[in-house]
């Protein structure tokens, strides 16, 4: 992990005891929880998200997320992510294997993100998160070192919000599909700036390092007085609304 | 945190300006580093060794701009570590989490293994502001006890109680076998440890026995020290944010773990 000036490069890669483990937790979840659920998942083949996603909705997910933005091959680096045909084949296979809402997160690390978003919507994504980490290294200048021993991981907080919020007026500009916001968001402003360029949800990560986990409470409090402010009764009347000409 | 002190609290380099050899498996390393130099007692920091890993370490001693670890050699981290020497470098990252609270009148402080550092930092603060300070340190074996001559400086003899399995120093048990003895005879108004999570949890149970107050520092993987990964959970809580210091009243409430699972580094579940 590296404290960068306005963010944070993690590597850490996805540790996690696989699914069958986490389908417990799914189920007790499940038990306490009073807001929908849903499920990061995760695979090297379309076939593994198959699996992965079936068994997570059978233990209880309302929804589930591909994160499809982590290398499918360690040798190559290469993300499904970035290959619309890889990641068509990897959204219809979940599809047809789960019968709950399907979102696909979505790589920033590609040349245009509505090719990608594309080929996600076109295969039967229910909705789209955009953004996962940018790509990214430091190296210290004393002993000449990358500080990960990854050597790169991927950048989030403060500094990707700005191409965050590039990238969801851009696939909301193309396609009608709802959109969940992410990159940077910190604080009720933040949030309602997803909303404007076309995102209906946000997500909230790298946030609760710097405010801790009372962020997620003053980002909704600070979006309902900005709505009454406002005289908008709810969110969905604001979403995209930096687009009209 | 705030937004600006994570900013400020970015990876910095440092030289390594003395190691000292304290036990046959640990070493101090002294260090200049500003902002770690004034930290409270209980509070850790992340090292990083150039080109190998960063790890978690709980703050020895911290004065006049200096920082001190003691580490034990476990793994590959530790390893390379202990092969540095004065004037090389390393990386630091916090200050991190919270502190022991400063407690007056009788204290015990009962330390096992490497989690004797940080209550040595914290025996150093206290000792001329209690009323009576006793320290109980246990090890395996003779050479492994960590800190005697400065401990003896701070107690007085009577109030350092050393304990060794097998019998080479002090008395022949596990550091918590004098406890039950010693809490009956005497009184105390903050109980303090830190040690391997077996040894807090089986303090824990006598002090919650005799509804003493406790302050225990944990260990858990850790891996971002800012509270985002959820590497070092137990219970509701973030070791690394919420503590490592944590109340007899918030050990309650995570007793189910305390001592016996943590989270491993695929995230599963392992017993300790
Ligand atoms: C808040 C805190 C304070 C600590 N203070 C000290 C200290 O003052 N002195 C000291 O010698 N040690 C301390 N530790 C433990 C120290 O961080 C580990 O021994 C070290 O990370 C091991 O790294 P390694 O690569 O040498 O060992 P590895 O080969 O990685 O593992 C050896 C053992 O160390 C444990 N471990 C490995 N990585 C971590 C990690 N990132 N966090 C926690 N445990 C880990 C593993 O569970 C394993 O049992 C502290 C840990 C925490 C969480
Ligand atoms: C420590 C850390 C771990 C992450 N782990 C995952 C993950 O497992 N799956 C995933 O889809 N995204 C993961 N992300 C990415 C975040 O979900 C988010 O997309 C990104 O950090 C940008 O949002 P933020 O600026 O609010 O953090 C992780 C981010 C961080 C900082
Ligand atoms: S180490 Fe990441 S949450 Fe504590």
């Amino acid at each position: 992990m590296v404290q960068a000036k306005s963010g944070l490069i993690n590597a850490m890669g996805l540790p996690n005891p696989g699914i069958d483990v986490y389908a417990e937790e799914i189920k007790f979840s499940k038990t306490v929880l009073r807001i929908p659920l849903i499920v990061s998942v995760f695979g090297y083949s379309a076939d593994e998200y198959a699996t992965v996603a079936k068994k997570a909705v059978d233990a209880g997910a309302d929804a589930v997320e591909l994160n499809v933005s982590c290398p499918h091959v360690k040798q190559t680096g290469a993300e499904i992510g970035q290959s619309p045909k890889l990641l068509s084949e990897v959204v219809q296979k979940v599809k047809a294997a789960v019968n709950k809402p399907l979102i696909v997160k979505l790589s920033p690390n590609v040349a245009d993100i509505t090719v990608i978003a594309q080929a996600a919507v076109e295969a039967g994504a229910d909705a789209l998160t955009a953004v996962n980490t940018l790509k990214a290294m430091a190296i210290d200048v004393e002993t000449g070192r990358p500080i990960l021993s990854n050597i790169k991981g991927g950048l989030s907080g403060p500094a990707i919000k700005p191409i965050a919020l590039r990238c969801v007026y851009d696939i909301h500009e193309e396609f009608d599909v709802p959109i969940i916001g992410c990159g940077g968001i910190t604080d009720w402003r933040d949030a309602v700036e997803f909303f404007l360029a076309g995102a209906s949800a946000v997500q909230v990560g790298t946030a609760i390092a710097l405010e801790d986990t009372e962020v997620f409470q003053a980002i909704t409090k600070g979006v309902e007085v900005y709505m009454r402010k406002k005289h908008y009764r709810s969110v969905k009347e604001i979403v995209g609304l930096a687009h009209r000409s | 945190m705030s937004a600006s002190l994570i900013a400020a609290n970015t990876l910095r380099t440092t030289e390594i300006v003395q190691v000292k050899t304290e036990s046959p498996t640990v070493k101090t390393f002294i260090m200049p580093d500003r902002l770690c130099s004034k930290v409270k007692p209980g509070q850790f920091l992340m090292l990083w060794i150039p080109g190998v890993d960063e790890i978690p370490l709980s703050i020895m001693d911290a004065s006049n701009g200096l920082v001190a670890v003691s580490v034990k050699q476990v793994g590959d981290a530790t390893r390379h570590l202990h092969g540095l020497k004065a004037g090389e470098t390393v990386g630091i990252r916090g200050p991190f989490g919270n502190s022991f609270t400063e407690s007056r009148g009788r204290v015990l402080l009962l330390g096992g293994g490497t989690g004797t550092a940080p209550l040595l930092f914290l025996a150093k603060q206290l000792s001329a502001k209690t009323e009576r300070l006793s320290f109980v340190e246990g090890a395996k074996t003779k050479d492994e006890l960590l800190f005697i001559r400065e401990l003896n400086g701070i107690c007085n003899e009577k109030s350092l109680i050393t304990t060794t399995e097998d019998g080479t120093y002090g008395l022949q048990c596990l550091v918590t076998e004098p406890l039950s003895s010693l809490l009956d005879r005497e009184k105390f108004d903050m109980i303090y440890t830190c040690g391997p999570e077996v040894m807090v949890k089986k303090i824990f149970e006598l002090t919650e026995q005799r509804k003493l107050p406790l302050e225990a520092s944990l260990e858990r993987l850790m891996r971002c020290g800012i509270g985002l990964c959820g590497s070092c959970v137990i219970g509701k809580y973030r070791v690394c944010r919420d503590g490592p210091v944590f109340t007899a009243a918030q050990l309650r409430e995570v007793k189910d773990e305390l001592g016996i699972s943590k989270m491993g580094f695929d995230g599963s579940r392992i017993p300790i």
